[in-house]
């Protein structure tokens, strides 16, 4: 018990992977006992990271340390923290491991112990990623996840699997391998694979340099996040990839990308990071209005809602690109939103394709009437989609908005202002859907999708959708409990960091006679928000 | 009771939760009871709440339940205000609700989704009344967006259906498009006052002075009216009020015409402090309002069916409340909501009344002699349609003419297109009257089955004829001896933390309003005698006249082929264009030329270099050999 004290982060980064090897270990034929066990281990681990997470003293880091190995001379340390950047991230994939196995219970037929023990091995890799505070062994992890991933597209995909597969493959390896050019260049300079290490030694390199190495880090996370026009892996991948493994691809996979930004490549980088700030507030407007059209007129379901994916993530990566604390901090919301709706709706489309074996929209219509249980959630997950107030989605573009129309870059005001667009074309695409699919007189034709609806929801998809719908409420009502403890790790960072200050807007002084004091009070608290 | 405000929103809400998660199994009497009595509890607290914040020396009442958002310097908390404004708004949407709650029970008395039909209505009390409380303009844009999806699920209430979701559709994407002006609008205001609570951003507007030319403050009142067009369903924005009709008559009634719709109405009275420093927004909203009236009005001359004219009618309607406000008549367009509210309310649920009788008949070509079958109906319909086209002595009389008024201070021009419009709606309304209840019947079948409605939808019917008489006690002109006490009622609310207050010059001689309004008054009562002579004696008189004018009656029977164009010139390009982006960016250049061309090249080359691997030995020998023959040429040259 002493040493799982210790080692609380240890334990969670490998429990997966153990109980994974142990269900490998089982003969096929207890597949089904095999999923039980994976379900309940998964469970048991997010029961844990819930407690050991929320359950320590305020402000005491979780946080684990000791040397490793040394590589052509530079030590890799076994660094692992939980801290404000990566809190909610570690707890909403130990939430989303067990719910999606739960969610896609029926959904494989075919070797499902071996698929779960993927599954876990998976977790291992984003969990070790998230926490790892030393390059190298984030470097490991990050490709480490490629692996099951892989797997699972690859194997139990769609009719396109291996296309799929080996795209996700090569696209995500080929930005890595310059990534690890790069990352080895800074190692040897500064010794070590500590981040704080690398920065230090970073900022002494030529401007033009770190340049180079801020884009080598940004091209390996911007094809996981993705970013137009790096996204072309996700809508084959998406498609072709099981339910478990789209939503997970898109719930925590994706995020990783954000993540490495505000982790790694906007803190080691800060000049270079700026220096680029405008491009990459560019290609995430792009990718916001680009991301839209195309899922508008997409025909399948699940290929829309991954175009949605590359439009949501798009608003992320803008809010990063603020460097404003409102902006960011949108940003660090809107990723755990999007996990939370857009894994949802994977789950959704996984359930209504489990039953009618299609996913285009143009084999439904007057679902509603067939599945009304399973029509209320589908509305009210896609309500979270296009940022309906009170829902998670309005909280996190809403900031991320008003943080790059306040940001210290001249380009913020219009780019704000063009981003707005997504929001409504956000609507566009999914109502539009929703229409098609769900309202309307039952689909007459005798091979389409909606005659082969024969049963709404049972208990345990709806076990399954209640936990979202909640968090979809409680992160759209009280976002402060998700945003709380990143507060001051991002204030810190963008203060670190020398961001410009906020830009607030200018009135023209009053022609009124004003008394002194009131004016002064009157513009004083637009400029609360200045970095120094 | 500052404790209780919170419940005012809050008991609608719990109402939805229930008849949504429970009501089928609840069974219909108890959905009627808590769908009824949330809101008449809601009532009930709505009136001790008004008189309490009236006994308050500023006659503004707060509550602050929390905060919402926090980082950076954004703070934004769940806060309430109660002030004459909202306060008449909030009993406005608790009155008028409960009555149409009350009609609604009788209405839908058979429909399959009794449950689901007042969940969504009740969910859509919440969201209005955190529209009209909310003290900050995120708060209030909660309930704007909410109303919103209240709306999109009651026009789309018949889901098994084509049009209904059509128009549902329609309606929430027209109004998204509104709400992107509201999102810039708010950037906007943020970024120039740094808070986003309506009473801060007033106090601080309250050291400023007009904006010289196009400025910040006019970019964002601008884009605020966007919403407000959206909403409000004015030019260009209109288009989904109409189709909205396809949700069930109480909707329409209580969302379409008297609350969610004047929406936008509120929101600038909230902050008519920050629009007033905008001169050109403000001729913007009032011409915008003026053109929406004569528009809407002449495309409502000619329409068939019951609900469209009401429709059309209160786009038109809407209209003139902007002009109002345009034209610096904060409380004469707020005067205009209230009166509207009751009359419109009444008219609506009227027609669904002879709805209801006709079993779904909703033309009017169909309808005629209903007055000796309907009684209750056709009084009440009378007072309504009088309130409307502004006879003498009614509510609509007096808002109306308060709003020309001042238009006419604004400009001439304003106050002519306002009559044309006026008078055309006197000619439309007396149209409707006139086919529906007077003549003879059209269609024999249906008449001989008409019925007056049952006692739960007649009751409302006298309530809000009551209302739509009473309210004209509340704001006299005083043009006419009265003393139009809703301005200082208002005052409070409408020029909370200005430092200087303008005052509407009373210049001018003391005819001047008295032969306006006669002229005005004369054009309506001539127009609304022209309509009733047109149709007393049947369709012959008007069919005769619509032959002599093919053209210009194709034209507004088509609603001037607004829709065609629309997807013409908007819609259809939309979709192109992702379909361009997809099949040949995405596909094409992206992962053809970026992904699979490298790929295949990689392949290719591959091949290549896999076709000296042949793994026979005489190959390599050779291959050895001319290397070797190569290497010496090169080597001994």
């Amino acid at each position: 018990m002493t040493w799982l004290n210790s080692h609380p982060l240890t334990f969670l980064v490998f429990a997966p992977t153990l109980l994974g090897l142990l269900l490998l270990t089982l003969p096929q034929t207890l597949g089904k006992l095999t999923r039980l066990l994976g379900f309940l281990g998964a469970l048991a681990i997010f029961v844990l990271s819930l407690a050991w997470l929320l359950g320590r003293a305020p402000g005491a880091p979780l946080a684990e340390h000791a040397p490793w190995f040394t590589l052509v001379g530079l030590p890799v340390d076994y660094s692992l923290a939980v801290d404000g950047l990566n809190f909610w991230l570690v707890i909403l994939t130990t939430f989303l491991v067990p719910l999606t196995m739960l969610g896609t219970w029926n959904s494989l037929k075919d070797r499902i112990g071996t698929f779960a023990a993927m599954f876990l091995l998976l977790e291992t890799g984003m969990l070790g990623a998230l926490v790892a505070q030393d390059l190298f062994l984030f470097y490991l992890f990050w490709e480490g996840m490629l692996i099951p991933m892989y797997f699972m597209i690859g194997v139990w995909g769609g009719d396109e699997r291996r296309y799929a597969a080996n795209k996700f493959f090569l696209y995500t390896l080929s930005g890595s391998l310059l990534w690890l050019v790069a990352l080895l260049f800074l190692a040897g300079k500064a010794g070590s694979f500590a981040p704080a290490i690398m920065a230090a030694s970073a900022s002494t390199l030529p401007f033009g340099v770190q340049c180079w190495l801020f884009l080598a880090f940004a091209v390996a996370f911007a094809i996981k996040v993705p970013l137009f026009p790096l996204h072309t892996w996700l809508p084959d991948a998406h498609v072709q990839a099981p339910t478990a493994g789209s939503v997970i691809l898109a719930g925590v996979l994706l995020k990783l990308g954000g993540y490495g930004f505000i982790r790694f490549a906007i803190p080691m980088f800060p000049q270079a990071a700026m220096h680029f700030a405008k491009p990459l507030a560019l290609l995430s407007v792009i990718a916001i209005i680009y991301g839209a059209l195309v899922a508008m007129v997409q025909r399948d379901m699940k290929k829309l809602v991954a175009y949605s994916s590359v439009s949501h993530m798009g608003f992320v990566m803008l809010g990063l690109a603020s460097f404003t604390v409102i902006g960011t901090q949108g940003a660090m919301l809107q990723m755990l939103n999007h996990g939370i709706s857009t894994g949802a709706l994977f789950l959704l489309v996984g359930m209504i394709y489990d039953r009618a074996h299609t996913r285009m929209i143009a084999d439904f219509g007057g679902v509603a009437t067939k599945m009304p249980i399973f029509t209320t959630f589908f509305i009210i997950v896609t309500l979270s989609s296009i940022g309906l107030p009170l829902t998670n989605g309005f909280v996190g573009e809403f900031q991320i908005l008003n943080g790059t129309f306040l940001s210290g870059f001249a380009w913020g005001r219009a780019y704000a202002v063009i981003a707005t667009l997504g929001v409504v074309l956000g609507a566009v695409y999914m109502l539009w859907m929703v229409k098609r699919v769900f309202w309307g007189p039952v689909n007459p034709d005798e091979d389409s999708g909606t005659q082969h609806l024969h049963s709404d929801l049972n208990a345990r998809e709806i076990a399954v959708m209640l936990p979202l719908v909640v968090l979809i409420l409680w992160m759209g009502i009280h976002p402060s409990t998700f945003q709380a403890v990143s507060e001051a790790p991002v204030a810190t960072l963008l203060k670190d960091a020398n961001a410009p200050a906020i830009r607030p807007l200018v009135l023209p002084s009053a022609p009124l006679p004003v008394p002194v004091e009131a004016a002064v009070e009157g513009h004083a608290p637009a400029s609360a928000e200045v970095h120094p | 009771m500052n404790k209780y405000v919170w419940l005012i929103p809050i008991l609608p809400l719990v109402g939805a939760a229930f008849n949504g998660i429970l009501g089928k199994r609840a069974g219909k009497r108890a959905v009627t009871v808590v769908a009824l009595g949330t809101v008449l509890a809601s009532l009930l607290l709505s009136f001790a709440t008004f008189f309490a914040m009236k006994a308050l020396p500023d006659h503004r009442l707060t509550v602050d339940l929390g905060t919402w958002m926090a980082t950076g310097s954004m703070n934004i908390p769940f806060g309430l205000v109660v002030d004459p404004l909202s306060g008449i708004f909030m009993l406005v949407i608790t009155g008028i609700g409960f009555l149409i709650h009350v009609y609604s029970v009788g209405y839908m008395h058979e429909e399959e989704g009794y449950a689901r039909f007042f969940s969504y209505m009740n969910l859509f009390v919440f969201f209005m009344l955190t529209l009209v409380l909310g003290s900050s303009l995120p708060l209030m844009f909660v309930g704007w967006e909410g109303v919103g999806l209240c709306s999109y699920l009651l026009i789309g209430y018949y889901y098994e259906t084509d049009f209904a979701p059509d128009a549902g559709l329609k309606a929430f994407l027209t109004n998204r498009v509104g709400d992107l002006g509201v999102a810039i609008g708010m950037m906007v205001l943020f970024a120039a006052f740094g808070t986003l609570t309506v009473g801060d951003i007033l106090v601080k507007a309250g050291h400023l002075g007009p904006e010289v030319g196009f400025g910040i403050l006019t970019f964002a009142t601008l884009m605020l009216f966007v919403g407000a067009t959206g909403k409000s369903a004015q030019l260009p924005l209109y288009l989904w009020l109409p189709d909205a009709m396809a949700g069930p008559t109480p909707v329409s009634a209580l969302i379409h015409a008297a609350t969610m719709v004047t929406s936008g109405i509120y929101l600038i009275c909230r902050l008519a402090p920050v629009f007033t420093l905008a001169p050109i927004t403000m001729d913007v909203v009032a011409w915008v309002g003026a053109a929406t009236a004569l528009f809407a009005a002449t495309i409502g001359l000619v329409q068939r069916d019951i609900k469209k004219v009401l429709a059309y009618s209160t786009v038109s309607q809407l209209g003139y409340m902007f002009l109002g406000l345009g034209a610096s008549g904060f409380a004469a367009g707020f005067f205009h909501v209230f009166t509207h509210a009751w009359f419109k309310a009444l008219l609506f649920l009227g027609a669904g009344s002879v709805i209801h009788a006709m079993h779904h008949e909703q033309d009017l070509f169909k309808m005629g002699g209903l007055r000796s079958k309907m009684p209750l109906t056709f009084w009440t319909m009378l007072a309504a349609t009088l309130a409307i086209i502004g006879f003498p002595g009614t509510s609509g009389f007096a808002s109306k003419d308060e709003i020309l008024a001042l238009a006419y201070a604004k400009s001439p021009a304003l106050w002519v297109i306002g009559v044309v419009a006026a008078g055309c709606t006197a000619f439309y309304m007396l149209r409707l009257f006139t086919l529906a209840f007077l003549g003879k019947p059209r269609d024999h079948h249906a008449f001989e089955h008409a019925h007056e409605s049952p006692r739960t939808m007649t009751w409302p019917l006298v309530a809000l004829a009551v209302g739509s008489v009473v309210a004209v006690f509340l704001g006299w002109p005083k043009a006419f001896g009265g003393d139009f006490r809703i301005e200082a009622w208002l005052a409070p609310a409408v020029t909370y933390g200005q430092l200087h207050v303008a005052h509407h010059a009373e210049e001018g001689s003391q005819m001047l309003p008295l032969i306006l309004a006669g002229i005005s008054t004369a054009v309506g009562l001539g127009m609304a005698w022209f309509g009733y002579a047109t149709y007393r004696n049947g369709l012959a008189v008007a069919e005769a006249r619509a032959a002599k004018f093919p053209f210009i009656h194709k034209v507004l029977l088509n609603k001037y082929y607004v829709d065609e164009g629309v997807e013409l010139v908007i819609l259809g390009p939309i979709r192109w264009f992702g379909n361009l982006l997809w099949k040949l960016f995405d596909v094409i250049i992206i992962d053809g030329l970026g992904v699979n061309l490298p790929g295949a090249l990689t392949r290719v080359f591959g091949d290549f270099t896999a076709l000296f691997q042949t793994g026979r030995v005489r190959n390599y020998a050779l291959s050895m050999t001319l290397g070797g023959a190569v290497l010496l040429y090169v080597f001994l040259k």
